[in-house]
């Protein structure tokens, strides 16, 4: 049968499964660290303030390719600039004759938008096609803002109440400060080096919560399990084995996301680099919020100890799922 | 765990095989697809917008000009209704948008003004449906021989609800000649309303078609006095002073406000060129009505003029020479070539209640669209291949079997995104890509479990067994809760993110099949194929 061609070979086990790494001793500073993160990062957010793209600040955004040659971005600066439009901002676009053009949202309401962008398009049509227009007036981009907002907090509410359903609240508290730390760091980063912010960076920081809840059911997952199996166990060290023994799946498959976030960053174009740069920074801190956010938090907070009726209840429910 | 009945594996085989079928059409170009033979799924996933090239228009209904409009309507029904009453009136006034105060010239006729009055009101929701409320209630005033008739809520509601319905079909009607059959036009909210028009090139026409309500009128002309007359002096009733539609030195008209025959007539209108002039025109022909109403209005009014108006502007106002009774005419005005083309589809299209407003507006040419594709493709094949080396270096022959489930997985989320007929974005790439990882991530948490119960001693097919069944607990609470993330993305989302959550949402509920019962479908073949169904050592 086909089955005899498939070689049969081990996998690289490299990570070394007696290595009980002290996660647990360092849940004071890391958790100090953590707090002065977000901080920090709500610091940034208050005085940088985000660099918020067409969606939610309103404007135009114009990707302009040359029609021959090189793009004389400072001769198309100069010319922009002289159509009264306010502040005008050009870039290069990853090729040197791709072009991309920013207008602020122009005073005068929803007909003002599109009066600015006919002037660029005047301006510009000799030598210049437009690859892309986005242009996005007052009323909804005050909208997309106010959606944009409530979707994350609403992700972050529903997945609480899951955690909360299926685990304690002790669980719950850790998946919501966990959850918290990873959006404020990644809108803190975002602020800091005013990167783009706009509606694909929400669908990426949605992402970023479904990811990091994932790292940190499968650690409580893991808890819950030693909770029932080592009943006198002193907590913080059942933590610490907890997070020691996902250790590598925690690993690998970061891994395996990093390896994708990344060829989608390099390869995936220029058009949603912004999204895939927000997934690379959310996956890292998704990472390291679950070891050292949630669980550690459970060693603060104290967790029940007895699940011994739960247990039962639990592996009846997981007896009948894999059967179904 | 390891057992499977014969109808399982039946059923587990057919569903990857349909998966790969219906997936299938999606790897080869549609003319590749239209010559397969006709048992073969042939439907491919449409490209968004952003793949394809489009246009993607929001606009907005001016809510305030259908307020007005009827505001102003209410008050001449109400004025013919009470003069039909025989019942004086000293003044009618509106009051914001939605009230009129109508003063009564002997305050006792109050009670028969009111009664007169009910005739305005129409029942909401039609009379079949109504629900026993009016759109208009008619009530007396504070002051003595006054009456309010005022708009109620639902009232407004409804007139702004048909109102964008009838926008909507307008501009279907414009957006029709413009010779693409794909766009879509639909309602959102109450005053919105979304074009998606896949490959337009050029957004002008578009705009320009939809940019004016082009409603048609014609009007008679004060007999004797001029505008600059009326206006240093007082605008005689039932006449309304009209500006020109000429930039400079139109001048005013004052016309009556009641038009003798509307654009709602109008059977016909065609860009042409005047014969003897050679300047560009729009011929037109009324419907019999329209013609009738015309031709009676010509004969009375020969060696007069009348102004054709065009939202609220005239553009012409020629003198009428001899009845037109034929129903057809000419209209000249400040017309290019290019700007009588646009009115004619306009005017055929029929007028919108209201002005339309570009709210948001996202264009994409299509040679960013193929970019955006080759990119996605070009990230889509590295990031797989990144993810099939890492898997296979990490967990030998057992990695070969998460490929294999990787690539059911990658079917199957293709195979029901065309049947639920989505559209394949960018942010929908992205997802997808996404979810590969995501799938990985079950095979990870099983292969791991299998080592450590490995490490425990156990026998390889006991360890294999309990890995999967310690595993799917973990794996249904970590994708249940991603799966959360995706639905509220998807509630919430606009445009890019709703894309990228539908997929997402899709290799989730596929990754539990692909990467857990697939893989341990393979899994439990491959343990039948060893010597005698033993092995010494679990290659994970």
């Amino acid at each position: 049968m086909l089955m005899k061609f498939i070689p049969v070979f081990k996998g690289a086990d490299i990570f070394p499964h007696d290595l009980r790494l002290p996660f647990m001793k360092f849940k004071g500073p890391a958790l100090g660290l953590s707090i002065v993160a977000m901080l920090v990062s709500i610091a940034l957010c208050a005085t940088f303030g985000l660099n918020y793209g067409v969606d939610f600040k309103g404007g135009s955004l114009i990707e302009l390719k040359t029609k021959s040659g090189n793009a004389d971005i400072s001769a198309l600066r100069a010319r922009l600039n002289a159509l009264g439009l306010g502040n005008v901002q050009i870039q290069q676009f990853g090729s040197p004759d791709d072009v991309l053009v920013r207008l602020e949202e122009q005073p005068g309401g929803e007909t003002a938008q599109q009066a600015a962008l006919k002037k660029v398009t005047e301006s510009t049509s000799a030598d210049y096609t437009e690859r892309r227009v986005e242009v996005v007036g007052p009323a909804v981009s005050s909208e997309l803002r106010m959606t944009g907002f409530i979707a994350v907090a609403a992700g972050i509410l529903a997945i609480v109440a899951y955690v909360w359903f299926r685990f304690e609240w002790q669980f719950a508290v850790g998946a919501v400060v966990a959850l918290t730390h990873d959006v404020l760091l990644t809108a803190g980063i975002f602020a800091l080096f005013q990167f783009e912010f706009d509606l694909s960076t929400v669908a990426a920081l949605l992402t970023i919560l479904g990811y990091s809840v994932n790292d940190t059911v499968v650690v409580s997952d893991r808890i819950r399990e030693n909770l029932r199996k080592f009943k006198k166990m002193e907590l913080n060290e059942l933590l610490n084995l907890s997070i020691n023994e996902t250790l590598s799946r925690t690993i690998l498959t970061g891994m395996t996301a990093l390896a994708v976030l990344l060829a989608l960053y390099i390869f995936g174009g220029q058009v949603i680099r912004n999204f895939n740069l927000a997934m690379l920074l959310g996956v890292v801190i998704g990472t390291y919020s679950s070891i050292f956010i949630a669980a550690p938090l459970l060693g603060y907070l104290g967790v029940k100890r007895d699940w011994s009726d739960m247990a039962a209840k639990s592996v009846a429910a997981a007896k009948t799922k894999a059967k179904a | 765990m390891l057992q499977f009945t014969r109808w399982k594996i039946i059923a587990i085989l057919l569903t990857c095989l349909a998966g790969f079928l219906v997936a299938m059409p999606n790897f080869f170009s549609k003319e590749t697809v239209q010559s397969w033979p006709s048992f073969m799924p042939k439907k491919q996933l449409p490209l968004g917008l952003d793949l394809q090239g489009g246009a993607h228009l929001l606009l907005e209904m001016d809510q305030d000009e259908i307020k007005k409009d009827w505001i102003n309507n209410l008050r001449d029904e109400a004025r013919k209704v009470l003069r039909e009453a025989k019942i004086g009136v000293t003044g009618i006034g509106t009051q914001g948008l939605t009230q009129l105060v109508i003063k009564l010239a002997k305050p006792d006729e109050r009670e028969a003004a009111v009664k007169a009055l009910y005739k305005v009101r129409q029942p909401i929701g039609g009379a079949l449906l109504g629900t026993g409320g009016y759109d208009v209630d008619v009530a007396s005033g504070s002051d003595a021989g006054t009456i309010i008739v005022k708009e109620s809520e639902a009232g407004i509601r409804q007139r702004i609800s048909n109102a964008a319905a009838a926008s909507i079909e307008t501009v279907n009607r414009r957006v029709n000649n413009l010779g693409t059959s794909e766009s879509t036009i639909v309602r959102q909210g109450t005053d919105r309303i979304l074009i998606q028009f896949p490959g337009l090139k050029d957004t002008k026409e578009l705009k320009k078609l939809i940019g004016e309500t082009a409603k048609l009128t014609f009007h008679e002309v004060h007999p004797s006095m001029t505008a600059e007359e009326a206006k240093s002096t007082t605008i005689p009733a039932g006449y309304k002073i009209y500006p020109s539609d000429k930039s400079e030195g139109g001048g005013d008209y004052l016309l009556r406000e009641q038009p003798v025959v509307q654009g709602a007539d109008l059977a016909d209108a065609q860009p042409g060129f005047d014969s003897r002039t050679g300047e560009p025109v729009i011929n037109f022909r009324f419907n019999q009505a329209g013609a009738r109403r015309f031709a009676t209005f010509t004969k009375d009014h020969v060696g007069r003029p009348f102004a054709i108006v065009l939202d609220d502007k005239v553009l012409s106002a020629p003198v009428v020479r001899e009845p037109i009774l034929g129903g057809s005419g000419q209209i000249s005005g400040n017309f290019t070539v290019e700007s009588t083309n646009t009115l004619a589809v306009q005017l055929r299209s029929g007028s919108l209640p209201a002005k339309l407003t570009i709210v948001e507006e996202r264009t994409v040419g299509p040679s960013l669209g193929a970019d955006s594709i080759a990119d996605g493709k070009r990230a889509g094949i590295i990031g797989g291949i990144a993810v099939v080396c890492l898997t296979i270096l990490a967990y030998g022959t057992f990695g070969i079997f998460a490929c294999c489930g990787l690539v059911v997985h990658l079917m199957l989320t293709l195979a029901l995104m065309t049947l639920i007929g989505s559209t394949l974005t960018l942010p929908g790439i992205a997802g997808l890509v996404l979810g590969v990882a995501m799938a990985v991530d079950a095979n990870v948490l099983i292969y791991e479990r299998i080592r450590e119960e490995l490490r425990t001693g156990k026998t390889p097919v006991s360890a294999i067994d309990a890995g999967f069944q310690r595993a799917f607990v973990t794996i249904a609470d970590s994708q249940l809760t991603t799966l959360a993330c995706a639905l509220i993305m998807f509630w919430l989302g606009a445009g890019p993110i709703r894309g990228f959550a539908v997929t997402l949402t899709i290799g989730i509920i596929t990754s539990i099949f692909a990467s857990v019962t697939v893989v341990r479908l393979l899994i439990s073949y491959w343990l039948k194929a060893q010597p005698k169904g033993r092995i010494s050592t679990v290659p994970v």
